[in-house]
């Protein structure tokens, strides 16, 4: 396991009233490619700006590399940020961008000269050195602002919701680049987003907040498949998130109905909050359901039809490959080990709030 | 037939420009370049060659680039520490300093005038506590101090909105990448800032430059400058030949250095690194 680079220690930040960040905790792994991972206002981008060194914590502490960096200026810290606007430099070509921070460091100008050639060819835009940052498209502009930023060779590169301003193919196209860049580099990569398939697609750990605190820490497949609370449930991915009752281990009543799962502890007749995945819900026959409900509607989406299923006064989501028309009476089956089992919320800071999208 | 009926939208505008800036600009090429017969003649415009003129030229040079410099030094700092408060501070600042400027020129130069006299306000406070007089009236001083109060404005605005609209994350990138607050400064914030500089620069040169009022109150009848001189040739002269022609001649002087600044501005962007 490598070593812990960063070390956030209970750092707590307020704008006014607004209390941004509570007391939070966490650490990040050299080499790690680590997703801060909620929805506006959860404070992710507040932690990215004290690691960067653009805000100054009310309380608490941050480690890099065994020493403490809280209180140094952005221009002192080894690492390195990508904005989400790109912020390149419109009065400088690409090559004087890239060469910005080499420069300042007083670095002999054929190593700059190599630098330049190194990271243009890196994010794919050899022969770009004299344009101007305005002639380049926003994808071209994110990859120079990436450029610029690594060739200063930083042990931890912060990016700020770098694709947010990108089209849906080309942020895809980047997301694929990133993962590249990051393997050549082999630096840490601490990235912010509130796109949850961004965050499942690139991470090594994605640190889900809300409200200012984490939510849960996880691989994308722990966040995916064990959400901890109701809120990275209905934050990652589509979700059918039900007021339960645990009726005894194995056994939990959702919508007045029995259902089998496999979580156990919970105790007896305690009100717990139930998850399934809309892909996780099978429609059978009427009789071979576990309840039945009717088709309400149906929207094709490429790979798989979305239904919504009404059945004992619920909405269901579904996704399946196969289409039942709108009308059609359905069974509903749902496999023990589908059913993701919750504790229900102790304080209001975990609440599954609606999601601004 | 759409496309006629907007350029007939244009019409009351392009009336307006005919009658009130074509014309009389005409007009000022005619009488620059004819003699009180309307002969053809370019002894008008040779007029700025006598001493007394091309000193008034000079001074008139001298004294507006001298105020101009004052204006940017005032102006920037100023302008930075405004584009850095939010809105509703950077408002309030914005309107006390815009506030005199909706007071007559007239009435604020002759108010200096009440001011900087040899026994006026000032020198009645300094008298009052036995300070000695401070004897600015009537000296270049005195103009530059009225032009720099009357066209600081001018300057502020202009490179309040090109530093106002840079984006503070391209700031912090500069700073990201390791550069201190000097080199932020140099390196990033004045470059960006040159358009709103370069605009600031005319607005306060060239009315400075061409400006009676300003030195005939606080400079007296003693120093002339080019825009006196012309004064003088339409009302106590009526010659308004010569008066054109030096018109003529001070308006190709401006344009000349517009021309010259905009090329140094270009210049500057490829080199501002």
């Amino acid at each position: 396991m490598p070593n812990k680079l960063i070390d956030i220690i209970d750092v707590s930040k307020s704008f006014g009233d607004n209390l941004v960040l509570d007391e939070l905790n966490l650490y990040i792994r050299e080499n790690e490619f680590l997703t801060l991972l909620g929805p506006s206002g959860c404070g992710k981008t507040t932690l990215l700006r004290i690691l960067g060194g653009f805000e100054t914590p009310d309380k608490g502490k941050v480690i890099f590399d065994g020493k403490d960096i809280t209180s140094i200026a952005p221009n002192k810290r080894q690492l390195n940020t990508v904005f989400q606007k790109y912020a390149l430099f419109t009065h400088m070509t690409i090559a004087e961008n890239i060469a910005f921070g080499l420069k300042i460091k007083n670095k002999p100008q054929s190593y700059i000269n190599d630098k330049i050639r190194y990271a243009l060819k890196l994010v794919n835009l050899e022969g770009f050195e004299e344009r101007l940052p305005d002639s380049l498209s926003g994808g071209q502009q994110q990859r120079i602002a990436i450029a610029r930023a690594i060739v200063n060779e930083p042990k931890v590169l912060l990016l700020d919701e770098p694709l947010g301003a990108l089209d849906l193919k080309l942020r895809q196209d980047m997301q694929y680049e990133l993962i590249r860049l990051k393997n050549e580099l082999g630096i840490t990569f601490i990235y912010v987003t509130h796109d949850q398939e961004e965050a499942l697609t690139m991470s090594d750990t994605i640190v889900v907040m809300n409200q200012g605190y984490i939510q849960q820490i996880g691989t994308p497949e722990d966040i995916y498949n064990e959400p901890e609370n109701a809120f990275v449930a209905d934050f990652i991915g589509d979700s059918n998130i039900f007021d339960a009752i645990m009726v005894e281990d194995k056994l939990v009543k959702i919508v007045g109905v029995n259902f089998p799962c496999v979580d156990t502890g919970f105790g007896r007749n305690k009100p717990v909050d139930a998850v399934i995945r809309p892909e996780d819900i099978d429609l059978v026959k009427p009789e071979e359901g576990t309840l039945q409900g009717i088709v309400t509607h149906v929207i094709f989406k490429g790979v798989h039809y979305e239904m919504e299923v009404t059945a004992n006064n619920y909405e269901w989501l579904v996704h399946s490959t196969d289409m039942f028309p709108v009308g059609t009476e359905v069974g509903i089956h749902v496999d023990p080990f589908d059913i993701q089992i919750m504790k229900k919320p102790e304080s209001e800071d975990e609440e599954a709030v609606s999601v601004e999208e | 037939m759409l496309k006629n009926k907007r350029k007939l939208l244009a019409g009351p505008y392009l009336f307006w420009a005919a009658s009130f800036i074509i014309i009389p600009l005409l007009m000022i090429v005619y009488y620059g370049l004819t003699d009180k017969e309307g002969g053809f003649t370019l002894l008008n415009l040779a007029k700025i060659t006598e001493p007394e003129n091309l000193k008034a030229l000079g001074l008139a040079v001298l004294l507006s680039f001298v105020s101009t410099v004052i204006c940017l030094l005032l102006a920037y700092p100023l302008a930075m520490i405004l584009s850095r408060r939010n809105v509703n501070q950077t408002s309030f600042v914005v309107l006390i300093f815009i506030l005199p400027m909706w007071m007559n020129f007239l009435l604020r130069t002759l108010a200096w005038q009440n001011l900087l006299e040899k026994t006026g306000v000032i020198n009645s406070v300094l008298k009052f506590f036995h300070l000695p007089g401070w004897e600015i009236i009537n000296t270049p001083g005195a103009i530059i101090l009225g032009m720099v109060y009357n066209f600081l404005p001018f300057m502020v605005l202009p490179i309040y909105n090109v530093l106002a609209k840079i984006d503070k994350d391209v700031i912090s990138a500069a700073r990201d990448l390791g550069a201190g607050n000097m080199q932020t400064f140099m390196k990033i914030i004045l470059p960006l800032s040159v358009p709103g500089i370069i605009s600031g620069i005319t607005m306060v040169f060239v009315p400075a430059l061409t400006t009676f009022v300003i030195s005939d109150l606080l400079g007296g009848s003693k120093i002339l400058l080019i825009g006196n001189v012309i004064e003088q040739e339409f009302k106590q002269g009526s010659n308004w030949n010569v008066g054109s022609g030096l018109s003529l001649v001070l308006m190709i002087f401006i344009i000349a250095s517009m021309a010259l600044i905009a090329k140094y501005d270009k210049e500057g962007e490829g080199t501002a690194f």
